[in-house]
């Protein structure tokens, strides 16, 4: 931590931060769509911790932001247009058809197959960060790792029992899968910045991060059944700023109550 | 109060009295959340280990420290400061923290992961070992739901953290 920091390399800190953080806050939206509408009661508990969890995760990256001098937590969370944000495509997709205020369509299988992929690969590079050249960093990816193990078991135990069930759950399982992968392809990718990530090792690339991956998962896709999904090359780059426009209607009801009152002590 | 000099005994004597605001029997001592207490010219700094990442009751914690440590004399000015080095882990539940977690009818976190990953822990009510896992997740981030199969009463557990998972 008592290295120099170079305008490079703190340049490199924050973009890497801002996927992290993004990914994290999108992913705990859209899980917080799910609040009321999850299959059973236990599962409403256990769905809504983890997307509390994840929002806390999501506030450390951030937190570590406004300490670099990005600006004040909140509204890097709030207030940040499409363009400037930096999540993947997955975390972006709505759960379904509908919306969570009325007639919510959403598709519980769809969202076991997300919340596995997106937790495994988080997993991976939480791992990776650990070793990050980067000290708090490394400090916050300690942090997230304990959380996250409970996370993992959670959506590999769903994600397992959903395939193997019965023959139409696992039919809906391999459906929904298929829809997950396709939007996976820039999970792993750093976008332009890439080279630049590995010149400090801040994070390891992303084929070593698809390989921790490839370790994390196959075990379970061996108890299933199914081959490993080969993530696609992404059309569409989340972390170089393309977006959907699912992703502006994201951030404007995840917003509407912050910008309000933009002065009001929360 | 008596005037007294600030020392560091005292400072942890008052951070024994801030309770965790949903569990009362416990203390933020009690819990392993004070990492340092430093003292300069009546400015007092305490450096303080967050918990769960996602918990609410981080900020009202937060508060009431400096709420406690103001209003002893000869203070200046209080500064809360949490860090992440060292992580916090559940081992740093204290002897007395995990007495008082049970009176409020919450298992002490259990001690260590089993080889396949799972933990467990005795119903802090019977002391009984015949318990199952209702939900690993919880009303807050911190516990997890169990049931005892011997005395038939619900109960929570303090879930396991430790930097090997």
């Amino acid at each position: 931590m008592s290295k120099e920091v170079t305008p490079e390399f703190k340049k490199s800190v924050t973009t890497l931060l801002y996927q992290l953080a993004d990914d994290d806050y999108l992913f705990s939206y859209r899980g917080s769509e799910w609040l009321g509408l999850a299959p059973h009661i236990e599962e409403d508990v256990a769905f809504s911790s983890i997307t509390q969890d994840t929002m806390g995760h999501a506030k450390l990256y951030y937190t570590l932001l406004e300490e670099l001098g990005e600006g004040n937590l909140d509204s890097l969370a709030q207030l940040r247009p499409k363009e400037e944000r930096r999540n993947s495509l997955l975390v972006e997709r709505p759960n379904g058809e509908g919306y969570y205020k009325e007639a919510p369509n959403y598709d519980w299988g769809y969202a076991v197959a997300r919340n596995f992929i997106y937790s495994t690969a988080k997993k991976a590079k939480i791992e990776a960060l650990k070793a990050s050249s980067y000290g708090p960093i490394q400090e916050i990816a300690t942090k997230i790792s304990a959380e996250l193990y409970y996370h993992q078991m959670h959506w590999t135990a769903w994600f397992t029992q959903l395939f193997t069930a019965t023959k139409d759950s696992r039919s809906r399982m391999i459906a929904a899968l298929e829809e997950v992968i396709k939007d996976a392809g820039d999970l792993f990718s750093f976008g332009e910045v890439a080279l630049c990530l590995a010149t400090f090792d801040l994070i390891e690339s992303e084929e070593a991060l698809k390989e921790r991956w490839f370790t994390v998962i196959k075990p379970t896709f061996e108890s299933i059944k199914i081959a490993v999904p080969v993530l696609p090359t992404p059309t569409i780059n989340g972390r170089n700023g393309q977006h959907t426009d699912d992703l502006t209607s994201a951030i404007e009801t995840m917003s509407e109550v912050y910008r309000s009152d933009l002065a009001a002590s929360w | 109060m008596t005037t007294t000099e600030l020392h560091e005994a005292l400072i942890y004597e008052v951070l024994d009295t801030v309770k965790d605001p949903e569990i009362d029997t416990v203390s933020i001592i009690d819990l392993g959340m004070i990492e340092r207490v430093q003292i300069k010219d009546g400015s007092v700094r305490i450096e303080v280990l967050p918990t769960f990442s996602g918990c609410p009751a981080l900020t009202i914690i937060q508060q009431n420290i400096e709420k406690a440590i103001s209003q002893l004399e000869n203070v200046r000015e209080v500064a809360v400061v949490f860090i992440n080095n060292p992580t916090w882990t559940s081992d740093r539940v204290t002897a007395k923290g995990r007495e008082g977690l049970k009176q409020f009818g919450i298992a002490p976190p259990p001690r260590f992961l089993k080889e396949d990953g799972s933990w467990h822990v005795d119903c802090p009510y019977c002391g009984s070992t015949y318990v199952t896992i209702e939900n690993i997740f919880g009303p807050t981030a911190c516990r997890s739901i169990l049931y005892c199969k011997s005395c038939k009463n619900p109960f929570e557990a303090m879930k396991l953290i430790s930097t090997s998972m």
